[in-house]
């Protein structure tokens, strides 16, 4: 069973496009793990250098920039998720367990 | 006192002791105690990671930071919800590829077991002592607020249902309390933050127009200001509340099963910034909520009945009557005791897993002691939630939990992600800057101006920040990074050799039991 698994490893291993896969997912995740953070640490850089910039109304009510803002960041967390796991249910899990099984 | 809220409350405790029962007579094996033996489906436990999440410290304790300062509210909402995706993308898919149901069996899987289970067992317990804090002063304030009990007293009656969810009912019976959970405390708080959009029409312009002129604060609730005061504390809190959603024990331990929880969550943060805004509205104009001091006059922010972490119960009896606070504060109750309850189990988990079956014992010990000890611990941990719990009254909970982030961000984290994507990370390595970043995180809180001056009462702070992840989760990246590279030990070159296996199978679930699954 071990060794079933560790061969089955080192064949996938030598698979091509298991590297490609695994490349082309990385480069996803990765490219909207930074967008998060970038939108994250922007709101947070406006909270530390801007203060005043965030409190200034929109228009002529009491109603602040960053209240839009920080909800915008919420929201900015409700869409990356759902591109990632859309992606993910359809596209990686198929060509993952594509791969699973031509090498065994 | 009121007697619909105690007598929900009783309901509820009755209601969570016939579960532990039932499930006390379903946890045989280990297995059983700390996975619930894998007979929790997907979508249970994504409920069940959102109702972990959900705590009584992020509801009550964001409104109440709402209600006390406003906008700052918001920084904590969003800080922890954006953590989630970031541990979805990196973490979630190879933590369950690599097959196993605590972050130490995954930083494990290639290094040196006992270093690496010692270390992780010193982050865990850390965290789980600074998030139970948070949540014993909740429950403490909440109990003493409905039945007039004494603090001390609320303390030892929290501690003592916690330890009998979790030395009893193991995981089945903590998931299901949290799943219950999860679906009351949604509800209730939808059904409050309708009602405050009603009082004004659904116009929220309304509702912020309206707190500003009821707030001793004015229009400056509406900008960032009091809760962080300069860039450095901003960034250093940033980090922790990002990064140390990946570094929660209790969390991790749900990874497994499930892909998403963030819609729940943040849904929730939404709710309870409209509460705390409902509140500085509706609760600010009635003294009835309020003490009086001694010369008859109004604290508005601080003269709250219970302390500003009161202000969404206060909420729902002006939004709902009596009867709906009896509702919320038996959600609150159940929230506390189903958050208390994980934490305590991943806590125990961390002792008798790690510490117990795979250091002292070295993997040989037998499953009735292994669950043995496990009991044990969340009766020694339950003990040591209560004292906290009674030294840290004073606090802010939302605060505290800021302070368990910064230690998950700065040793369990860092760890976890070393370990799963870099071929460099060695046992030396790891341990090390994990080490480093943990000591750094305890010692720097204790010296910060929130625990110096403000608990122990000291005159000046030795270490100025109050959140210290910038430093302490850089400090453990560098230590683990600098340690490794200069680690020439036969074993290190076998654990980078050893990276390539695991990587095959963090990418792919190949040998992990639950790969067939989905």
């Amino acid at each position: 069973m071990r060794t079933a698994a560790a061969a089955l490893i080192d064949k996938v291993r030598r698979d091509p496009e298991f590297h490609a896969l695994v490349r082309e997912r990385s480069r996803f995740a990765w490219g909207l793990s930074l967008l998060m953070m970038a939108i994250y640490f922007g709101f947070i850089l406006a909270v530390a250098f801007a203060p005043d910039l965030l409190g200034t109304p929109v228009g002529v009510g009491v109603t602040t920039i960053g209240i839009p803002l920080g909800v915008g960041v919420i929201l900015a967390a409700f869409v990356l998720t759902g591109l990632y796991v859309r992606r993910a249910n359809s596209e990686f899990d198929a060509k993952t367990q594509a791969i699973i099984e031509r090498a065994r | 006192m009121n007697v619909e809220a105690i007598v929900m409350f009783l309901a509820f405790v009755a209601a969570t002791l016939a579960i532990t029962k039932w499930a006390a007579s379903r946890s045989r094996s280990a297995s059983d105690f700390y996975a619930a033996g894998g007979g929790i489906t997907g979508s249970q436990n994504g409920l069940a990671i959102a109702g972990d999440y959900m705590s009584a410290a992020s509801f009550l304790g964001i409104s109440g930071l709402v209600f006390s300062s406003g906008f700052d509210g918001l920084i904590y909402s969003v800080g922890w919800l954006v953590g989630w995706p970031i541990v979805l993308f990196l973490i979630a898919e190879r933590l369950r590829n690599l097959g196993r149901y605590t972050f130490a069996d995954v930083a494990a899987f290639r290094l040196a077991p006992t270093p690496i289970r010692s270390l992780a067992a010193a982050g865990t317990l850390a965290v789980v002592a600074f998030y139970l804090i948070a949540q014993m002063v909740g429950a403490g304030k909440l109990i003493e607020l409905l039945f007039g009990l004494p603090y001390i007293y609320a303390e030892i009656l929290v501690g003592a249902l916690m330890i009998t969810y979790v030395a009893f009912g193991g995981m089945i019976a903590t998931t299901w309390v949290q799943i219950i959970k999860a679906c009351l405390l949604l509800g209730g708080a939808t059904f409050m933050a309708l009602m405050v959009l009603a009082h004004f029409g659904f116009s929220v312009e309304a509702m912020f127009r309206s707190a500003t002129e009821a707030h001793p604060g004015g229009q400056s609730i509406m900008s960032p200001g009091k809760l962080v005061t300069d860039p450095i504390s901003a960034i250093s809190l940033g980090l922790a509340l990002m990064f140390g959603t990946a570094g929660l024990p209790h969390i991790l331990m749900r990874f497994f099963t499930v892909r998403d929880a963030t819609g729940f969550i943040g849904y929730f943060y939404i709710l309870t910034f409209i509460i705390g805004f409902g509140a500085i509205t509706l609760l600010m104009g009635d003294p009835s909520y309020f003490t009086p001091g001694a010369n008859g006059a109004i604290d508005k922010v601080g003269g709250l009945i219970g302390g500003s972490n009161m202000a969404a119960i206060h909420l729902s009896k002006a939004v709902g009557g009596p009867l709906f606070l009896g509702f919320i504060s038996a959600v609150a109750f159940a929230t506390i005791l189903a958050v208390v309850a994980g934490l305590t189990l991943a806590g125990a988990s961390a002792v008798s897993h790690d510490l117990y079956a795979n250091v002292v014992a070295k993997g040989r010990a037998s499953e009735v002691n292994e669950v043995r000890i496990s009991k044990i611990s969340a009766v020694v941990i339950g003990v040591v939630a209560i004292v906290l719990g009674y030294v840290f009254e004073k606090q802010n909970v939302a605060f505290m939990v800021g302070l368990a982030f910064a230690v998950a961000a700065s040793c369990n984290f860092p760890v976890l992600l070393m370990s799963i994507f870099w071929r460099g990370t060695t046992t030396r390595g790891a341990v090390a800057g994990g080490l480093l970043g943990l000591v750094l995180a305890v010692a720097m809180v204790f010296l910060s101006p929130a625990v110096w001056v403000k608990t122990f009462g000291f005159s000046e702070a030795i270490f100025p920040y109050d959140n210290p992840a910038l430093f302490s989760m850089s400090m453990a990246f560098l230590g683990i990074y600098t340690v490794s590279m200069l680690d020439r030990s036969p074993r290190a070159d076998a654990e980078r050799q050893a990276f390539e296996a695991q990587f095959v199978r963090s990418e792919t679930g190949i040998g992990a039991a639950g790969a067939a699954a989905h």
